[in-house]
């Protein structure tokens, strides 16, 4: 189901809790899954589950709960812009526009080829930089003005 | 230490650690609340039970607010009240309006709540949310989700007592759904009590829906018919028919919970398999006739075939689901014929322990006594399926730190942490057993009594045996499965030695409700057959009380036999069977427990009695009564009896209060021989009994039958097994066991040892098979 490498990696997750605690490490197993297989399918979460020895269904509490797990298929870079207070004042909604725009979809939306999704995302605590926008969870992107919207979309295709 | 609070004024004392609500529950105070439970872990989050506390700054939830000393609680001061009020704004604000078609409806805490908190009219003016159905199997309805409060009641229940969480809450705040796991249902034994866990209607019974408002139902006392707990029950009747089973709380033996065969098995007794008039066989036809000609068929019957045969070609032959006082009577009328070969013990293969008991065999001690021991030794059980209660309350003790070991034939998942465990072949469990009393012996250094042969001693079996020995309290008991085990005396003679050498208590799991009271009053008369020797060696005639030969016999097919051959089966029923109209000649329709008073005797030897709850459907009558015409018309004296009652307190000097005397698990041990020698050859049969096939009335309930326990039953094998016998799961093959040959199909098994072929018996599907335990062949070239 899951790569040797990412099974390592849940491995090493779950040997930073007590042996009586696995349940700990549920969310860094399902983030782990999620980065090799890009969203979060039901086989997924049980096979998580299993790993780790909890019922299916805690994990899905879990995975349900977080913004970040995406529970159906996304783009190959999944984008989330910050419309929050700070940003919206630096132009995060701007950010926003220009990127529905230049991708021709809306939030919550996936490219007809499959490359970009675009979301909406909550405060990721990087104000100063404002506007910033996140790539597929884990890139951070700041100052993301119109220019540097086009070199990284430029980037990443 | 305990702390001085007061509420509402009143003051009073408390242990340390007791929760505000523990306290006001001591002074009889209601504080108002959906998410708490006695039985559950506190989760707090329906926050009605707010309370005012003195220098709080706000209201403080009681269920989770652990009592200082001095604290001045106030349950009904402005402030509480006004808090509760608003929480019950918030929790109405999304439930539906739907309360005259709703199930829960007259008998919901939302609803009695809202009568006291909610406001008059809502100031919600906006759509409310939508929740969509789930589908959480055949006995509980998710139908509407939008009822929900999110207690979370359930999902604890089926983490924390059933332990293993089969619900959960999934999303977040207004959004928040209780489901199961995608596309799983419940499955759980014991998932029936999260309808009665559920505070609103969100959860109800599949079963009963929309059939009755609660308020036209009557409610009656009655005693579960099942497994040998005897868990405590309300029946609720409306115009003479069972509509709904609900646990009678009773701390000692079900706690607060049924177990779903006790919850759902009344569908059974409203079905068109009921039998309703007397039946006779005429040349070969079976056609309906009156009881006089019945009773009078059985009676002239047994009188020609005593007169021809003699008594001792005549078995009685009794389930122990029937009543104490069926029991009762059915053996005086065998005394008054002569009969003395009458058993219950149909499913058993090992007699030779007759000989050595001293007395009737029981669990030896309480429920709860075996819940509190520090150390368990289950034997040969598949103890979840067997006794649903008990693993749930075994489930709880472990987590109170008692130990739990196995000597198991499949390593089932329980749903709970063991301690130590040895899963065998049936074949091997008597080494098994062997090698623990070895260790035993060795560790308290002293012989064994019992002449062993040497075992060599398995880790796994000195880790028990230490368990045991180092326990405070401990218990060792045997499962269905040991019963009904071709070596049950030697495993019997083994455990008493365990016993001996531990310290720990030992006895049996009741398998039926009334195991007990039938070991007590039903095992044959010095000289009578037993249950195997009656099935086994063709009689003459037979008198079967609620027994189905081809689901309650250890050997099916020999029992089917051999009834063949009887000039006459005489059937007492509350079922037509296809076996029974098959092989018997006359079917006496009798009621079943609802329809009757009686007893059952548990298996701590408690008699716990009830009455009918509805009038004998059609022409049935109670067994007792039948026997009793049947005595009188066999001119014995003593049948004159004209209530249960009545014959209870012909067998009063054998009770002591409400237990029964004469239980006694000890057996005369004089140069007594252990044989624990593995010797199987080929496959092993492993034919457990499925958990909704044990009864008459299980096998009958619809929705029961509908469920994952309930599925047929399928030829389970270790995956090396599986290599061996070059099989594939999901492959249909043949399996013979004597003459009979039966398609299953191929499932792979990992819990099983190798060499165990898994095939239940007691299913129509396998009912043609042979022993329970024994050489199963997989037929090839098909």
């Amino acid at each position: 189901m899951l790569s040797q490498e990412s099974i390592e990696k849940i491995d090493r997750e779950l040997a930073k809790y007590p042996a009586d605690q696995r349940r700990s490490a549920v969310m860094g197993a399902l983030r782990i899954a999620q980065t090799e297989k890009g969203w979060l399918a039901t086989e997924t979460i049980e096979f998580v589950a299993n790993y780790i020895g909890i019922s299916p269904v805690a994990a899905y509490e879990v995975a349900t709960f977080y913004n970040m797990y995406d529970l159906s298929p996304v783009g190959k870079h999944k984008i989330t812009v910050c419309t929050n207070l700070p940003c919206a004042l630096s132009g995060g909604y701007d950010a926003a526009e220009y990127l529905k725009q230049k991708l021709g979809i809306d939030f919550g939306e996936t490219t007809s080829d499959g490359k970009f999704t675009l979301c909406e995302g909550e405060c990721m605590g990087a104000c100063g930089d404002a506007p910033v926008l996140l790539v597929n969870n884990h890139t951070m992107c700041s100052f993301m003005s119109r220019e540097a919207i086009d070199k990284k979309l430029a980037e990443l295709k | 230490m305990a702390l001085e609070i007061e509420i509402d004024g009143k003051k009073l004392t408390v242990p340390d650690g007791s929760t505000i609500m523990d306290a006001a529950h001591q002074v009889g105070t209601y504080i108002p609340h959906f998410c708490y439970h006695k039985k559950l872990s506190i989760a707090a989050n329906c926050r009605m039970c707010l309370v005012e506390v003195e220098k709080a700054p706000k209201p403080l939830p009681a269920c989770a607010t652990p009592v200082t000393d001095g604290m001045k609680v106030f349950t009904h001061s402005d402030l509480a009240v006004k808090a509760q009020k608003g929480v019950m704004e918030f929790l109405l604000i999304n439930h539906p309006l739907d309360c005259p078609i709703c199930d829960q409806g007259g008998e919901c805490q939302l609803q009695d709540l809202a009568v006291g908190y909610g406001g008059g009219d809502s100031r919600y003016q906006e759509e409310k949310r939508s929740v969509p159905e789930k589908n959480m199997g055949p006995l509980v309805s998710a139908e509407e989700m939008a009822r929900c409060i999110h207690c979370t009641r359930c999902v604890r229940f089926t983490e924390e007592i059933g332990g293993f969480q089969e619900i959960g809450m999934a999303h977040r705040g207004e959004f928040s759904e209780i489901l199961p796991f995608l596309g799983k249902t419940v499955d759980s034994e014991i998932s029936g009590n999260v309808i009665d866990l559920c505070p609103v209607g969100a959860l109800t019974s599949k079963p009963f829906r929309y059939s009755a408002r609660t308020w036209e139902l009557s409610r009656r006392k009655s005693v579960s018919p099942h497994d040998g707990l005897g868990s405590n029950m309300v029946l609720q009747v409306k115009h003479n028919r069972v509509y709904r089973a609900l646990p009678l709380e009773n701390e000692s033996i079900n706690e607060c919970w049924l177990a779903d065969r006790d919850r759902f098995s009344y569908e059974a007794l409203n079905s068109d398999l009921r039998l309703t008039k007397p039946m006779v066989k005429q040349d070969g036809r079976w056609i309906e006739t009156d009881w006089a000609a019945a009773l009078d068929y059985v009676s002239h019957g047994l009188k020609d075939i005593i007169a021809r045969d003699g008594a001792d070609r005549v078995a009685f032959l009794a389930s122990p689901h029937s009543t104490t006082e069926e029991l009762f009577a059915l053996k005086k009328l065998a005394r008054a014929l002569g009969v003395k070969n009458t058993d219950y013990r149909t499913r058993r293969a090992d007699f030779r322990a007759d000989a050595l008991q001293n007395g009737a065999l029981w669990l030896g001690g309480d429920v709860v006594e075996l819940a509190a021991a520090k150390s368990v030794l289950v034997i040969g059980s598949t103890l979840r399926k067997e006794q649903p209660l008990i693993a749930a309350r075994l489930r709880q003790s472990v987590k109170k730190g008692t130990q739990l070991n196995l000597l198991a034939l499949a390593d089932d998942d329980l749903r709970t942490d063991t301690h130590a465990k040895l899963v065998v072949a049936p074949a091997a469990l008597v080494n098994a057993l062997a090698q623990v009393v070895a260790a035993a012996a060795e560790l308290k250094q002293e012989s064994c009594q019992l002449s062993l042969d040497a075992v060599s001693i398995s880790d796994e079996a000195r880790r028990i045996a230490a368990s045991l020995s180092e326990a405070e309290t401990g218990a060792i008991v045997l499962g269905n499965l040991a019963q009904h085990h071709p070596a049950f005396s030697e495993l019997l003679l083994l455990a008493q030695e365990l016993s001996r050498l531990t310290g720990a208590r030992f006895g049996l799991f009741g398998e039926a409700a009334n195991s007990v009271g039938a070991e007590v009053f039903f095992r044959p008369d010095q000289g009578g057959l037993n249950a195997a020797q009656m099935l086994a060696q063709p009689q003459a005639a037979y008198v079967l009380l609620n027994t189905e030969p081809d689901f309650d016999a250890h050997n099916p097919q020999l029992a089917k036999a051999t009834l063949g051959q009887a000039k006459m089966v005489a059937a007492l029923t509350a079922f037509r069977s296809p076996e029974l109209l098959a092989c018997a000649d006359v079917l006496l329709p009798i009621a079943p427990f609802t329809e009757t008073a009686g007893s059952f005797i548990n298996m701590e030897g408690r008699l716990q009695s009830f009455n009918g709850v509805v009038k004998p459907l059609g022409e049935t009558r109670p067994a007792w009564k039948v026997l009793r015409v049947l005595g009188n018309l066999a001119q014995a004296n003593g049948f004159d009896f004209s209530s249960v009652e009545e014959i209870r307190a012909e067998f009063a000097k054998q009770l002591n209060a409400d237990r029964v005397t004469g239980l006694d698990n000890t057996l005369k041990t004089d140069a007594a021989a252990v044989s624990t020698a593995v010797a199987a050859e080929g496959l092993q049969r492993l034919g457990e009994v499925p958990i909704y096939q044990a009864d008459a009335l299980c096998r009958r309930a619809t929705s029961l039958q509908q469920t994952a326990d309930a599925r047929a039953p399928i030829l389970g094998l270790h995956p090396d097994t599986l290599r061996e016998q070059q099989l594939q799961a999901g492959q249909t093959v043949t399996v013979r066991q004597g003459e009979a040959e039966v398609s299953l199909t191929v499932g792979e098994d990992a819990t099983l040892p190798s060499g165990v072929a898994r095939v239940p018996t007691a299913h129509p599907l396998t009912a043609s098979l042979g022993a329970m335990f024994g050489r199963i062949d997989i037929v090839r070239g098909k």
